[in-house]
C-alpha cells in the first residue's frame, strides 16, 4: 500500500498524465481517420472511373437505329402461286422486299457498287423481320406496311455520331454518299432509334446490330443454377460435418488446410480439372452449362464450406448448451437452434461464391464454353457461353459497334453483380438476429 | 491487499504443499483441521448418504493440462438440495456440469472416474446422453435463452421429447413452467416476443423455467439467482424447496445465506478439490476444515 502511493506521488497526478498525452493520442486518431477516409476515397475513385467509363461507352447500345420504310408485301415475290404454304413463304427472297422501298426513295442511284452500298443501309437482319411478321400474319402478303427496318451497325454508328465525319474518306467506314443518303433519310423523319430489345433476347452474331447477349444471360443462368443447386447444399453440409460432428483431430486439420488451399488455386486449374474428368473421363458434352457448372462448383465449393464454418463458429455456444441442456440430440442442436442462426452467413458466403461464379471466365474457356454459339440455350446441356466470356468474345471483335456492346454487356455483368450482392445484404438484414 | 494471499498465491502455496507432502504422508486427523488442502483429497465429511440419487466417485476434470476437479467422492441424495459453494474458479461449475455430461461440448475438457445415476454409469459409452439430459437438467452459469419465442424457448423441450400430446397440454405446461418459475405475471401477454428481449433477471427465470419444462429427475443449477432482485430470488427459492418434494436438486451459490436457506448438504469446493461435506446446519455453524471456517466466516480474500 505505501509503496504505491510513493510511486504515485514520484509520478504526479494521474490525471495530468493522462492529459499531457490526450494532444498524442487524438493527433494519432487523427491520423488514423484521415489515412481511412483517403484509401475509400481512393476506390471510391476507382470504381467511380470504371463505371464512369462503361456506362459512356456502353450506354448508346441500349438503343438501336432503325430505318422507317414503307415495304409493299408484293405477292409476286413471296407467294406467286398463292399457295399460303409456310415453306414457299420462308424461301421467298425477302430481301428484294426489304430493298424495294429503298429504291423508291432513291431512284436516283444508278450503277451496281452504289446500288449494293444503299442495300447495305439496311441489316442483313432485316429481311428476316420481314419473314417473322408475315410468318406471325400471313394476311400481311399483298398489303403495304410502314415498318421499322433495323439499320446496319455502320449506318447505328454514324446516327449515334460515333462516326467522324471529317475524317478522310479512306479511314471511314461509311464514304460521303452513304453519308449523303443517310442525311436525307434523317431530314425526312426516316431515323428512327428505339430502344433494342434484340440486344436482350438475340444470341451472339457476327453481325453487331444483330447481336445479343440473350443467349450468354441464359448460359450464365443455366451455369449458375447447377453451380448453385451443387454448391449450397454440398458445402453446408460439409461445413456442419466439420464444425459440428468431425472430431476435432489431425485429419480433420489436414482436410481444413486443404479446403484453405482449394480456394486459393487458380480457376483455371479447374477448368483443366473439369476437361480432363468431366468431358474426357465421363463423356459430358462439351460447351455445356452442366459442365460449366461442374466446374464452378469445384471452385465455388471452398468459399461456401469456409463462409459456413465460420457462420457456424460465430454462433455463441452457450445456445448450443442451452439446447443439449433440455435433451435435444446433436443434430436438432444444429438443425433447430444453430442452422437457423448461422443461415445468413452461410447464404452471404454462398451469394458471394455465386458472384464469383458469374465472373468467371478462365475455367470455362477450358470447357469450350467459349464457341460462337448464335442460339439461346434452352437447357444445361445445350452449347451455350456465358456473360464474361460473351464480354472477351466481343471485346476481340473489330468493329466500332462491338466496343459499345461489350460495355453494354459489361453494365448488365455488372447489374447483376450488384443484384446479388445487394440479396446478401438484405438476406443478412432480414435473418439477423441478436442473441 | 490485508494480507491476505491472492488466488494464486493460494495455488502455489498448495502445489507445494503437494510436493512436500508426496514425501511425509501427515496425519489425516491433524491435515484436516490445518489451512492447507489434504494431499490425498481427503474429503472432510461424510461424502455418502443413505439414498443417494447419483454417485461420484474419485472424479477428476482435466482442460488440457490444468486439473480442474481433483479426486472428488459425493453422493447427490434423492430428494434433497446439495448446495455447492467455493470462491470463484474453484470448480463449482465444472463438477457440476459433468453430472449431466455438460462437459463433453467442450473439446479439450476430460473426466475421469466414475458418476453413477441409479447405479448406471452416465460415462458409458454405450449410454445416450440425449435421455440422460432429459432427466438430469441443468440451468446454466449464464443465462442463454434461445433466440426464439419466450412461449417457443419453453416449448422447445416438451416438444421435442413429445411431452405434450395436444396444443392445450403444451400451453398448459408452458403456463405452469413460467408460474413455478415466478415469471408467468410479467410474460403472459408477450409470449410470441423474442426470450432474449427480458431483462437478464428474467431470462434466468425464463432459463429455470425452460427447464422445469421437462420434468427433469435431477435439476442442476448455476447460481440460478446471481441476477435476481430478492424478491424474484425468494420465489425461486420458494421453487426449490418445492421441488425438492420429488426431485434431487444441486445448486451452486455464492450465497451463504441461501445455501443454509433452501439446502440440506452443502459441499465446499477449495482451487479443485472437494474439502468438506455435511448436513448444511453442521457446516454454517461448525466447520470442520479450516478453509471451510475461513470461507464461511468471509475471512477469505
Ligand atoms: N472451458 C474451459 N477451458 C479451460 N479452463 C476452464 C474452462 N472452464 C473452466 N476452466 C477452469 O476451470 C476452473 C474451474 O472453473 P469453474 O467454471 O468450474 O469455476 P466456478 O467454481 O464455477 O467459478 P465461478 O464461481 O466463478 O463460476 C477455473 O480455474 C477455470 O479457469
Ligand atoms: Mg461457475
Amino acid at each position: 500500500m505505501t509503496e504505491t502511493t510513493q510511486a504515485n506521488n514520484n509520478r504526479g497526478r494521474s490525471i495530468d498524465i493522462v492529459n499531457a498525452s490526450l494532444k498524442r493520442r487524438y493527433a494519432r486518431e487523427r491520423r488514423f481517420r484521415y489515412l481511412g477516409l483517403s484509401a475509400v476515397i481512393l476506390g471510391l475513385l476507382f470504381v467511380g472511373t470504371l463505371f464512369v467509363d462503361i456506362i459512356s461507352k456502353g450506354y448508346s447500345a441500349f438503343v438501336q437505329t432503325h430505318i422507317v420504310l414503307d415495304v409493299y408485301f408484293d405477292p409476286e415475290v413471296i407467294d406467286p402461286d398463292g399457295t399460303a404454304d409456310p415453306a414457299v413463304i420462308a424461301r421467298a427472297d425477302f430481301r428484294q422486299i426489304a430493298r424495294q422501298p429503298l429504291r423508291e426513295l432513291f431512284p436516283e442511284v444508278s450503277g451496281r457498287r452504289d446500288k449494293r452500298a444503299l442495300y447495305k443501309i439496311l441489316s442483313s437482319g432485316a429481311p428476316y423481320q420481314l419473314l417473322d411478321m408475315v410468318q406471325a400474319d400471313p394476311s400481311l402478303i399483298g398489303t403495304r406496311q410502314t415498318v421499322e427496318l433495323i439499320a446496319d451497325d455502320d449506318i447505328d454508328m454514324l446516327a449515334k455520331g460515333h462516326i467522324d465525319r471529317t475524317a478522310p474518306p479512306a479511314d471511314r467506314r461509311v464514304n460521303d454518299k452513304v453519308i449523303g443518303w443517310v442525311d436525307k433519310l434523317e431530314s425526312q423523319g426516316l431515323i428512327r432509334k428505339n430502344f433494342n430489345t434484340a440486344f436482350f433476347t438475340n444470341g451472339d452474331s457476327r453481325e453487331p446490330e444483330l447481336a445479343g447477349i440473350g443467349g450468354a444471360v441464359a448460359g450464365s443462368f443455366y451455369t449458375l443454377l447447377v453451380t448453385l443447386s451443387l454448391s449450397f447444399p454440398i458445402g453446408v453440409a460439409a461445413a456442419i460435418y466439420l464444425e459440428e460432428f468431425a472430431p476435432k483431430n489431425r485429419w480433420t486439420d489436414i482436410i481444413e488446410v486443404n479446403i484453405n488451399n482449394l480456394a486459393a488455386v487458380p480457376s483455371i486449374v479447374f477448368g483443366l480439372l473439369g476437361l480432363a474428368m468431366f468431358i474426357n473421363l465421363f463423356g459430358l458434352p462439351r460447351s455445356a452449362p452442366l459442365v460449366g457448372g461442374l466446374v464452378l462448383t469445384l471452385m465455388t465449393l471452398p468459399t461456401i464450406i469456409i463462409a459456413s464454418r465460420a457462420a457456424l463458429k460465430s454462433v455463441p455456444p452457450s445456445i448450443r448448451e442451452a439446447a443439449l441442456g433440455v435433451g435435444a440430440s446433436r443434430m436438432q442442436t444444429v438443425f433447430h437452434h444453430v442452422l437457423p442462426l448461422a443461415m445468413p452467413g452461410m447464404l452471404t458466403g454462398t451469394i458471394i461464391g455465386m458472384a464469383q461464379a458469374l465472373g468467371e471466365t478462365a475455367p470455362l474457356l477450358m470447357i469450350g464454353m467459349v464457341a460462337f454459339i448464335v442460339d439461346v440455350p434452352g437447357g444445361p446441356l445445350d452449347p451455350s457461353t456465358v456473360l464474361p466470356v460473351q464480354v472477351f468474345l466481343w471485346a476481340d471483335s473489330p468493329e466500332r459497334a462491338f466496343v459499345e456492346r461489350t460495355s453494354a454487356a459489361i453494365m448488365v455483368l455488372l447489374a447483376f453483380l450488384v443484384a446479388m450482392n445487394a440479396i446478401a445484404v438484405i438476406m443478412r438484414r432480414r435473418f439477423e438476429r441478436r442473441w | 491487499m490485508d494480507g491476505l494471499p491472492s488466488e494464486e498465491e493460494q495455488e502455489m502455496t498448495t502445489e507445494t504443499a503437494t510436493v512436500d507432502v508426496d514425501v511425509t504422508v501427515p496425519d489425516p486427523q491433524t491435515a484436516s483441521h490445518s489451512k492447507e488442502l489434504d494431499s490425498n483429497f481427503q474429503t472432510v465429511g461424510e461424502v455418502r448418504v443413505a439414498n443417494a440419487r447419483m454417485t461420484c466417485t474419485d472424479v477428476n476434470v482435466y482442460y488440457g493440462d490444468k486439473h480442474a476437479i481433483k479426486h472428488c467422492n459425493l453422493d447427490i441424495g434423492e430428494n434433497q438440495v446439495i448446495a455447492m459453494i467455493g470462491p470463484s474458479g474453484c470448480g463449482k461449475s465444472t463438477f457440476l456440469r459433468c453430472l449431466n455430461r455438460m462437459n463433453d461440448t467442450i473439446d479439450i475438457c476430460r473426466v475421469t472416474g466414475e458418476i453413477k445415476l441409479d447405479q448406471q454409469d452416465i460415462y458409458d459409452k454405450r449410454l445416450d446422453v440425449v435421455p440422460l439430459r432429459a432427466q438430469v437438467g441443468m440451468v446454466f452459469q449464464k443465462p442463454n435463452p434461445f433466440p426464439k419465442s419466450i412461449y417457443d424457448n419453453i416449448a422447445y423441450g416438451p416438444r421435442i421429447h413429445g411431452l405434450a400430446s395436444s396444443r392445450a397440454e403444451l400451453d398448459e405446461i408452458v403456463e405452469r413452467s413460467l408460474s413455478k418459475a415466478g415469471l408467468w405475471n410479467e410474460v403472459k401477454d408477450r409470449l410470441d416476443q423474442p426470450g432474449n428481449g427480458l431483462s437478464g433477471g428474467q431470462q434466468q427465470r425464463l432459463c429455470i423455467a425452460r427447464t422445469i419444462a421437462v420434468e427433469p429427475e435431477v435439476i442442476l443449477m448455476d447460481e440460478p439467482c446471481s441476477a435476481l432482485d430478492p424478491i424474484a430470488t425468494a420465489k425461486v427459492e420458494e421453487l426449490i424447496d418445492e421441488l425438492r418434494q420429488n426431485y434431487t436438486i444441486a445448486i451452486v451459490t455464492h450465497s451463504m445465506q441461501q445455501a443454509a436457506r433452501v439446502s440440506q448438504r452443502t459441499a465446499y469446493f477449495h482451487l479443485g478439490s472437494l474439502v468438506e461435506v455435511g448436513e448444511t446446519t453442521q457446516v454454517f455453524t461448525n466447520p470442520q476444515h479450516k478453509l471451510t471456517e475461513d470461507y464461511i466466516t468471509g475471512r477469505f480474500g
